[in-house]
């Protein structure tokens, strides 16, 4: 059996000689001019695309008033920072200190605006399903758009909930409310904290969840809502902007048998149409209101009472100019190896540094730091300039948090990094700078323009890409959450990632690693 | 031209990678067509996909080898040296590049016309088991049919005029890698950035001239409508490109030292 014995040197390692391996990988970095050049590029490519995505982006809905066009487009704040739709009808009285509303829903029927349209206006409404029309008991510090607040409610197609701050969901009674499988149910207040229950029959009654409302005034109003979000339905598999057809819904909702308990000063129910600014979210032809007969109610409401994914420009919009700088770090990358081979020098390199591991980890430290140090002076100059760009063009920005800011600006430079690293470790496997750019361009930027740029894959297929390529790390850019409570198109073309940021942020570093492993192999067994 | 044609095709001809570039990119070109064909599911009927368009998706892959290929006919040159011996031959030296591109042209339109229509035929077998065929009122991928037609001869110049936008690039920039890099990120960034910039009419702008997305506009047999730009003037848009990169390379190379 043959074995082969890689050549060592005799030589003892030095710790110290490590770190002279990296100030020479450094000197053969800084002293290619067209490398250094082409970081600066890239670096400036980032920062000049930040700035004119911040100062060129028009997605706000501008109308044309009394005073000219006007883009103000306000997205209404939850209690949590986050942006929020906060659209119903309500019918509301006082509730001063502590309380108890207890209500019997017995139906809940939604109707959609056909989308055949006739001189430009619908002709017809028709029944539909939507799965998250929302109809129940409703306490909230305000009828202002974005108050704190905590709701039992029943869903067109997800059972009883109860939901609160905009982003707080729990599930209760399962089963779509009707005539004959009534739904009841109750809130209670107790300072800060409100209770939610639900019931099949009004006499055994289940706690479905209880939520603190720090700060919660002492009167606030309390009361029936309901609502219902557009209906969006989704025509193909094959997502393309054309194919998903939304239309305005409205839900109606019958009450019954309202009791209270406690503090209830006022005598009688105000009905308010909660919704920002003068367009009324509703079917053509249909009204929201409510009407009483005894403590009988019926409501219809429009809109949703949910956090908003859909408005607001991402900050991550402001960071297109890294899949140009990508490229060209990609080719660094993989030169920055296979550049060793071509004048021989690969030959000096191993004989100044016998331990052929260590040569190539220095060079993948140099690389990645130089990467990482250029990608975080571009994406954080693109994204803290783009953003009062993007406002003052009258853009609402999605709000982030400052650690959501971190996590984009950081994790894409630091992915510029492992991407570079992945291009280093593939041009010491192929040996050839050509074959080396392409496999790792085709791995990192064609998975995600498959899938997100122009979506020629099916959706299903597109998100399994997205799992397994190198491709999953740009995951690390998502802004806005996904919620299983809100009905959306989650899709990598709706810039939502199948993986968790820092999950598709570790497959990239898995293939880096793999990579970097078979490199480490190949580059001790072959001759150079 | 006749002896620089001939010294061309001897030169790829006996080029080991030649051949296995070739093969990869047929094999990478149906791969991927097949595979985006059975990812599809239309189980109700009435999506809006186009049959075609969906079994040439392979082409997005198949061209970055493509790519490959032209660009190693003249960087390798520039890497071995060869290039000097290539211009000695032939002093004149666009007549070198025209030999280039006409051996080149001529390998990638074979390999090219396999890969489309076994891609085609992917399709065909694939796509009525998932909803997707005559008997759900679609078009059957037949070569008798004027737009799928059009579809399968476009996409094969399109790989054709691809390797002569490589060629160009990598004779102006002479260096692989970023001959490779400046190809793949011409064709693969202007769909990101048109997606990124969140302004519908620069996005259209966009995709009217970026050598991809308006050269594989020849590809739909459904919805022209929809189309930033139509086929064959999305095709024109690449030749164009092709024909730029060419003019860049073939002026480069007739004022620079080999």
């Amino acid at each position: 059996m043959n074995t082969i014995t890689p050549s060592r040197s005799a030589a003892p390692p030095a710790r110290a000689g490590f770190a002279h391996l990296l100030h020479a990988e450094w000197t053969k970095f800084r002293t290619v001019r067209g490398w250094v050049i082409a970081v600066i590029v890239a670096v400036l490519v980032t920062v000049l695309l930040g700035l004119f995505q911040g100062s060129h982006s028009h997605v706000a809905p501008c109308t044309t008033g009394p005073n000219g066009p006007a883009c103000h487009y306000v997205i209404p704040a939850g209690p949590g920072g986050e942006s929020v739709t906060d659209t119903f009808y309500f019918v509301h009285r006082p509730l001063a200190g502590d309380g108890t509303i207890t209500v019997r829903v017995t139906s809940l029927t939604e109707v959609a605006e056909s989308s055949q349209t006739l001189n430009g206006r619908p002709v017809s409404t028709k029944p539909a399903v939507v799965p998250w029309s929302k109809a129940g008991l409703i306490i909230t510090a305000g009828s202002g758009q974005g108050s704190a607040y905590a709701a039992v409610l029943v869903t067109g197609s997800h059972g009883t909930r109860m939901q609160w701050n905009y982003t707080g969901d729990t599930a209760g009674l399962a089963g779509r409310v009707s005539a004959a499988s009534p739904r009841w149910l109750r809130l209670t207040r107790a300072g800060d904290v409100i209770t939610g229950y639900d019931s099949a029959g009004g006499t055994s009654w289940t706690k479905i969840g209880a939520v603190t409302l720090p700060g919660l005034a002492p009167t606030v109003q309390a009361g029936l809502f309901a609502t219902s979000p557009g209906y969006a339905q989704q025509t193909s598999q094959q997502i393309t902007s054309a194919s998903g057809t939304a239309a305005p819904t409205d839900a109606t909702a019958t009450f019954g048998r309202v009791g209270m308990h406690g503090g209830w000063p006022g005598s009688s129910w105000t009905g308010t149409s909660v919704h920002g600014g003068p367009d009324s979210p509703y079917v053509t032809g249909h009204e929201a209101g409510y009407r009483q007969a005894g403590s009988a109610f019926t409501v219809t409401g429009s809109g949703d009472i949910a956090p908003d994914v859909t408005d607001g420009v991402p900050i991550d919009v402001l960071l297109a100019g890294l899949f140009i700088a990508l490229i060209t770090v990609l080719v660094v990358g993989a030169q920055f190896m296979t550049a060793e081979y071509r004048p021989g020098l690969i030959r000096v390199t191993l004989a100044a540094s016998p331990r052929r591991g260590r040569a190539l980890a220095a060079k993948a430290i140099v690389l990645g730091a130089v990467t990482f140090a250029a990608g975080l002076a571009g994406a954080a100059a693109a994204v803290l300039i783009g953003i009062p760009l993007l406002r003052a063009s009258g853009n609402p920005v999605y709000p982030a948090t400052a650690l959501t800011e971190v996590r984009v600006i950081a994790g894409t430079a630091a992915l510029a990094a492992v991407f570079a690293v992945l291009a280093l470790a593939l041009g010491a496997i192929l040996r050839h700078g050509a074959g080396a750019v392409t496999v790792v361009i085709t791995a990192v930027i064609l998975p995600y323009l498959l899938t997100a740029a122009i979506p020629v894959l099916p959706a299903g297929a597109a998100d399994w890409v997205l799992r397994v390529t190198p491709a999953a790390g740009f995951a690390i850019r998502q802004v806005i959450p996904a919620y299983p409570q809100v009905a959306a198109s989650y899709t990598p073309s709706s810039d939502y990632f199948p993986l968790a940021p820092w999950a598709g942020f570790a497959v990239s570093c898995a293939w880096a690693a793999l990579a970097l492993a078979l490199a480490a192999h190949f580059l001790r067994r072959r001759d150079a | 031209m006749r002896g620089s044609l001939y010294a061309e095709w001897t030169k790829l001809r006996t080029l080991a990678s030649t051949c296995w570039l070739l093969l990869a990119t047929a094999a990478l070109t149906v791969a991927v067509s097949a595979a985006a064909a059975a990812a599809v599911r239309c189980p109700s009927g009435g999506c809006a996909d186009d049959p075609a368009k969906i079994s040439l998706t392979g082409i997005y892959l198949g061209q970055a080898v493509v790519a490959v290929l032209a660009v190693m006919a003249v960087s390798g040159e520039y890497g071995t040296g060869m290039i000097r011996l290539t211009l000695a031959a032939t002093p004149r030296r666009l007549i070198a590049l025209a030999a280039k591109a006409a051996v080149l042209t001529g390998l990638i339109l074979v390999t090219g016309t396999i890969a489309v229509f076994a891609s085609l035929l992917a399709g065909a077998l694939i796509l009525p088991g998932h909803g997707i065929g005559p008997s759900h009122g679609y078009p059957a991928i037949s070569a008798s049919d004027g737009p799928v037609l059009r579809a399968a001869a476009g996409s094969v110049l399109y790989l054709a005029l691809i390797a002569l936008l490589s060629l160009g690039a990598a004779t102006a920039l002479r260096e692989a890698a970023a001959a490779i890099g400046a190809v793949l990120g011409l064709l693969y960034l202007f769909p990101i950035i048109a997606v990124f910039t969140g302004n519908a009419s620069l996005s259209r702008h966009l995709e009217q001239i970026a050598p991809m997305t308006a050269g594989l506009a020849i590809q739909a047999t459904t919805g022209l409508n929809t189309l930033p730009i139509s086929p064959w003037a999305g095709l024109g848009v690449l030749a164009a490109w092709a024909a730029g990169a060419l003019v860049l390379g073939g002026m480069l190379l007739r004022s620079r030292d080999a």
